[in-house]
């Protein structure tokens, strides 16, 4: 009986996961573009007749695509230059670390680097500038969003070798590279013309995932991105939070606007990708070999990623002294004098912050985690097989613009009286949640050797014993990985935080963003540093724990 | 002593092509061998035997072990022994915490367990292994500790599944010994699926392809010839 009644949630575990994505994308699609059209489209009038439209258009358009083409080749360069080489190896230890840095701490260590009065201004001031006080300058919030961009690249570039590097071995590249080498091209040629095609097949998704994301980024617009105008996404969270209905109205035409430009902008990305297709065909008929590629796309490859990385380190490394810096004055370098009184002052507020981020994130990460691992076993159990489709909806979170269905979530949530409230904002965060949880637990958990579980059931094992005592303790390291990328992903949301809370739930995140435009630098650093210190130890625990249970498990250790 | 496995008209097809279809009796102690080069169905028979056949495969006919039907029982049920061609030793688990999975629960008590496992390990010249690491085992010794992990679960019957192919020339013949001495002892019929002629000629017993031709007495030049040609 037992038996029966969990087969049969499991059989159900598919649906449950993927309606908890779809359902709310279709519901918050359908609660914006409901009051963007009432009184026959006054909202979408009255965002006509704003002066800025145009720029805040152009702005979301030229951060996201340039962002993403960017972050695209880069991406390919490193691949092309290093993959095999040992420098990879080094640059391949740095990309979990980058990826758990949250988007708002990362935007706020790079506000500090580039700004006036920020580090990098400080270290040639005034030996090399004269610069006695901060300069009058808009670097930060420069108007052409170059700032934004940048703060983009370093965050969605290691998305990108992520996945890549993921992909990477059903390419069949380590038998593809060595034929176009004895064929005499060059690294670079060889990478683009016999792998990159198979490669970004599989690597479609996740770069269209990137494209909304840096279209439509809220956080990242708002501490790094231009002012008057701000970019689209910006401005409909500015629109929102006035409290006159005919805002929201705009707001909610904004929204749908933003959205149509996702899908426009998708639309030119995939004819672009035709016509790199047609171009690559091309090439590789004339079988050039350019093997003057190679050093300067490799030197290139390095310069940005360590400008990247770089920036990224120092930037933060910057917060982390500000949370400590007594008197701190404007052209020196370091502080005077390190103390923890900000620390100790702003204790209570941060702990209350802190304890509200890890409630929300712990819940959200541990639903994703058993919805994902049900989904996983209702494959083995059931033999089935997750199409083209299913992923396709599993990336639907990630691809429709989080500013495009949020606002409509809010109305319903605000409507059923379930905003404001810790659970609510936990189950908003599991949309976001679960797609990363199950990209990473997936492919570990289908690679498990079936084999043990047939010699496991020769013995006479019942299913929920190879589960329990087999599959899941071997599992124990690729688990508790997915679970701190869960919790990364819980702890950098920033709009769904918002809005659904209402106000009433602030996470490290959130409290951080608004502090961002004050200049306190002290608290935004705490803020800052607590942000890192989440994923970090979730990763770390992750880390350790395996190498503890299998420190006499030789075959057992490297699967994470 | 068990009773005998008995194939009854098993036939398995994959679209139009069959690749299995045997009529045959295993008595306890008896050792079949299923020879022919890879690909020639001898895994689908396993699948087919242990309930694993993947979809796709239509399968016809009946499997008796004791005079029981288990063709429609699931694995855990059918009392079948299993050794891959690697030991698949649970690598999370000591040597003796995979003993202790296969040992059945109705032997209680933690000391009676152990003892079990210990004089399990002393009798395969594996005394004192029972805390080590699956991974730093010889070739050999992880063999031994995969059989004994299967007979510890008292199955009813023994199918091999080329077990002896992934170990060195001389090694080879050792285990082979071993592994059909405790499999005779144990009083099973056992099925032995191989593509190597030494293994059918050490098993002693009937040598049959697949499809149900006898390969013995002219089984040595014929099977070797194949084996050339699938390699």
């Amino acid at each position: 009986m037992t038996t029966a009644v969990t087969t049969d949630l499991l059989r159900l575990a598919p649906v449950l996961t993927l309606g908890l994505m779809v359902v709310p994308v279709a519901a918050g699609l359908a609660g914006t573009l409901a009051p963007a059209l009432k009184n026959g489209g006054a909202g979408f009038a009255a965002l006509a007749d704003w002066p800025g439209l145009a720029r805040a258009v152009a702005l979301s358009l030229g951060t996201g695509l340039g962002s993403t083409l960017l972050s695209l080749l880069l991406t390919i360069a490193i691949l092309a230059a290093f993959a095999g080489r040992p420098v990879f190896d080094r640059l391949r230890r740095l990309i979990a670390p980058l990826l758990s840095v949250p988007h708002a701490a990362a935007a706020l260590g790079l506000a500090f680097l580039i700004a006036p009065s920020g580090w990098i201004a400080r270290l040639i001031s005034p030996e090399l500038t004269g610069w006695q006080s901060p300069p009058d300058l808009l670097i930060l919030n420069d108007p052409l969003g170059l700032s934004l961009t940048l703060g983009l690249v370093a965050k969605e570039l290691p998305f990108l070798l992520l996945m890549a590097l993921v992909a990477l071995p059903q390419t069949g590249a380590d038998q593809r590279l060595p034929v176009a080498a004895t064929l005499g091209y060059g690294r670079i040629a060889g990478f683009v013309l016999t792998t990159l095609p198979a490669l970004y097949a599989q690597l479609r998704l996740p770069v269209y995932a990137v494209l909304a994301y840096a279209m439509t980024t809220v956080d990242m617009a708002m501490i790094l991105g231009p002012t008057l105008p701000p970019t689209l996404s910006v401005q409909v969270v500015l629109w929102m939070s006035e409290a006159s209905l005919a805002s929201r109205d705009i707001a909610a035409a904004a929204a749908c606007l933003q959205f149509a430009l996702v899908i426009a902008a998708l639309a030119l990305w995939r004819g672009a990708e035709a016509l790199a297709a047609r171009a690559l065909t091309a090439t590789a008929f004339h079988g050039r070999r350019l093997t003057g590629l190679d050093r300067p796309t490799a030197t290139l490859a390095l310069t940005a990623t360590a400008v990247t990385a770089g920036s990224l380190g120092a930037g933060l490394a910057g917060l982390a002294l500000w949370s400590v810096a007594g008197q701190w004055q404007f052209p020196d370098a370091l502080p005077a004098s390190l103390t923890m009184r900000h620390w100790v002052d702003s204790l209570p507020v941060l702990a209350d912050t802190l304890s509200q981020t890890l409630i929300v994130g712990l819940a959200a990460t541990l639903a994703a985690l058993v919805l994902t691992i049900a989904c996983l076993r209702a494959e083995s159990t059931h033999h089935l097989r997750p199409g083209p489709r299913a992923l396709a909806l599993l990336y639907l979170p990630l691809l429709v613009p989080q500013i495009a269905f949020l606002p409509g979530l809010q109305v319903l949530a605000a409507r059923t009286g379930m905003q404001g409230t810790l659970a609510t904002v936990a189950l908003a965060h599991l949309v976001f949640v679960l797609p990363y949880v199950f990209l990473s637990l997936c492919g570990p958990w289908r690679a498990w050797d079936g084999r043990i579980a047939t010699a496991a059931a020769t013995m006479g094992a019942s299913e929920s014993r190879i589960f329990w005592h087999l599959r899941l303790p071997m599992m124990a390291g690729p688990v508790l990985t997915a679970g701190a990328v869960g919790l990364a992903v819980s702890v950098g949301q920033y709009l769904p935080t918002l809005l659904i809370g209402g106000g009433r739930v602030e996470t490290l995140t959130t409290e951080a963003v608004a502090l961002s435009s004050g200049g306190n630098r002290r608290l935004i650093g705490a803020h800052a540093m607590l942000q890192l210190a989440i994923p970090a130890l979730a990763f770390g625990i992750a880390l350790a724990v395996p190498a503890m249970l299998w420190r006499n498990r030789r075959q057992m250790r490297g699967i994470a | 002593m068990t009773g005998p496995l008995d194939l009854q008209s098993l036939c398995i097809d994959l679209g139009p092509r069959r690749l299995v279809d045997l009529t045959l009796t295993i008595r306890a102690g008896e050792i079949v061998t299923i020879m022919g080069p890879s690909g020639a169905g001898k895994s689908t028979l396993l699948g087919a035997l242990t309930g694993t056949l993947p979809a796709g495969f239509a399968l016809s006919g009946r499997v008796r072990l004791d005079g029981t039907d288990i063709t429609d029982l699931p694995t855990r049920s059918r009392g079948l022994g299993l050794l891959f061609q690697d030991a698949v030793l649970f690598p999370h688990l000591s040597v003796g915490g995979n003993l202790g999975f296969a040992l059945p629960a109705r032997i209680r008590g933690r000391a009676e367990r152990q003892a079990r496992i210990d004089a399990a390990l002393a009798s395969a010249g594996l005394a004192g292994f029972a805390p080590r690491d699956p991974a730093t085992l010889s070739g050999g010794q992880r063999a031994r500790a995969a059989l004994l992990r299967t007979l510890l679960a008292e199955p009813r019957a023994l199918l091999l599944d080329e077990p002896f192919a992934r170990l060195d020339a001389d090694l080879r013949a050792q285990i082979r010994r071993f592994t059909f001495d405790r499999a005779r002892q144990a009083g099973l019929p056992v099925l032995l699926v191989t593509h190597d002629p030494e293994d059918a000629e050490a098993a002693g017993g009937p040598v049959l392809s697949p499809l149900g031709e006898n390969l013995r007495p002219a089984a040595k030049g014929a099977a070797r010839h194949r084996d050339r040609a699938a390699d």
